[in-house]
């Protein structure tokens, strides 16, 4: 445990330092700051508050590119080091796979997590001076979406990166998936929909089983379900499912199968050769 | 004996790169490992280290296996890579973690380093791989003597080094105790020839020549 939390912690100094680092705290704060300039936070449409919307907007630009920004930093820094063989030597000392598999996950997961969810509450604390009500449902719904979002993708790319030896196949692997998940996924179904030669209940079950979808209908399920900007299927599960079920699936979902992703990863960094 | 290794073999993408390689290394040995480019020397010292699993035959290293029980085998053996690795922790950091893992007050590390004019105090803020590549040298060299391990591992640690680098190499070498035994893979039988008492070829995986001088 003392390695564990050793590892995690140098893993957080050294993430802190690195050029990844401070990029990717750039552009989720500036984002925030791209809102509060162009005034989304200001307006009132259809029902929403500017807070609600600020923060609707950017929970939906988080679910499209937080996944390729850890996926790509993950993949890079684990893989890197095995090619560098950075590796090779921290791991000639007598620290075990298990604390330095699960140190690098924890001190990882702090620092991809950290910042969207700083750039959230920053988002709230402008909102709250401009003077509008604070939104806890959504404000709680929200991060723990970041949370298990960034644990999710953790996961796949600490997967990743142990099973594929070469930093270009792991960055190539972790392109793929999030492509079909974020696209390809959508544009299927949609044609499958539209063909009419599936049940619904069959790609209402697939849409489930994508996280992104998932993570999709988990932000907008706070809004009434009759607003038409919500869309068919997941229209069709907060009618079905109701408010809290979804929200609930929403956060737990992504986390067992993160879990169950870097647990995979582990397991092959303890079974197969380690360079 | 620290390591008895009995008719191992390593097999890559199908070709065998270790071919029942048998070898006892006793305390005291000094051991000059050779052989050309791809003989597999590299491959056995990582077999020693625990970081590959081997196909078949049996591997002890201080009476542990070195894959399931790692942290038994690593205690007693240090590794000098071939290249300094371009660890971005500082050396503050990355003493600390030697530390930590290894059981040693990194003030060990620092008297070390001090006994090949290195101060450490003066550059612990500075990431490892921004060190000049004599100090990143003497610096692998100090953590090495100082977690007085049974055993040092060398792999061609003077393979990128100009002759003058290599001469205050062995000098750095020259410190070691009587009392640790030493493996270094090595194309320069000549240059450590007076810090060797056992030489050992391979070729194609195997074993082909082991003898005392
Ligand atoms: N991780 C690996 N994956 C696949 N092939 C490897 C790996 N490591 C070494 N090899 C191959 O095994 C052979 C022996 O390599 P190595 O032990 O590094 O030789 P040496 O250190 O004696 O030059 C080489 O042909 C090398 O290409
Ligand atoms: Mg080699």
């Amino acid at each position: 445990m003392k390695n564990l939390l050793q590892v995690a912690y140098l893993d957080i100094r050294e993430s802190l330092r690195s050029k990844w680092f401070i990029v990717y705290t750039l552009v989720f704060g500036g984002l925030m700051a791209l809102f509060f300039i162009t005034g989304v936070s200001d307006s009132v449409v259809m029902g929403f508050t500017g807070l609600s919307r600020m923060l609707l907007i950017f929970i939906q630009v988080t679910i499209i590119i937080l996944p390729i920004f850890i996926l790509i930093t993950t993949v890079k820094s684990i893989s890197g080091d095995r090619e560098s063989n950075v590796l090779e030597y921290m791991l000639s000392f007598p620290v075990s796979l298990k604390d330095y598999y699960w140190g690098k996950m924890l001190g990882r997961f702090v620092t991809v997590f950290l910042p969207v969810l700083l750039a959230l509450l920053l988002g709230v604390a402008f909102g709250l001076f401009k003077g509008g009500a604070m939104p806890w449902k959504m404000v709680f719904l929200y991060t723990a979406l970041l949370f298990s979002l960034s644990f999710l993708f953790l996961g796949l790319a600490f997967l990743l990166s142990t099973v594929l030896k070469s930093t270009d196949m792991a960055l190539g692997a972790s392109f793929v998936v999030w492509i079909l998940l974020l696209g390809f996924i959508d544009i299927a179904l949609m044609g499958l929909m539209l063909q009419g030669r599936v049940s619904d209940s069959l790609i209402v079950t697939i849409a489930m089983l994508n996280p992104i979808e998932v993570f999709r209908i988990g932000a907008i399920s706070l809004f009434d379900p009759e607003l038409t900007v919500i869309g068919p299927v997941a229209y069709y599960l907060l009618d079905t499912l109701g408010q809290t079920a979804l929200m609930v699936y929403a956060f737990v979902y992504p986390i067992v199968l993160g879990l169950l992703l870097s647990l995979l990863g582990y397991i092959v960094f303890k079974k197969k050769d380690l360079l | 004996m620290l390591v008895d290794a009995q008719h191992i073999n390593k097999t890559f993408l199908g070709s065998k790169v270790l071919d029942a390689v048998t070898l006892q290394i006793d305390s005291g040995d000094r051991i000059a490992l050779m052989g050309s480019n791809g003989a597999g020397k590299t491959t056995l010292v990582r077999a020693l280290l625990g970081f590959y699993h081997i196909d078949s035959g049996d591997l002890s290293v201080l009476g542990h296996d070195p894959v399931k029980e790692r942290v038994e085998v690593l205690k007693h053996i240090s590794f000098i890579p071939q290249l300094p690795p371009p660890v971005r922790l500082s050396i503050e950091e990355l003493i600390n973690f030697i530390g930590k893992t290894s059981d040693l007050d990194p003030r060990q590390i620092i008297k070390e380093a001090a006994k090949m004019d290195l101060d450490i105090a003066e550059h612990k803020s500075k990431p490892f791989y921004k060190l000049s590549g004599g100090m990143k040298q003497k610096l692998l060299i100090a953590i090495a003597l100082s977690r007085q391990s049974d055993l040092l591992i060398f792999d061609e640690p003077t393979a990128n080094l100009d002759p003058k680098g290599r001469e205050q190499f062995y000098q750095l070498l020259s410190l070691i105790p009587e009392e640790r035994s030493t493996l270094f893979i090595t194309h320069r039988l000549d240059e450590i020839k007076a810090l060797t008492n056992r030489m050992i070829y391979m070729d194609l995986g195997k074993v082909v020549e082991d003898e005392k001088i």
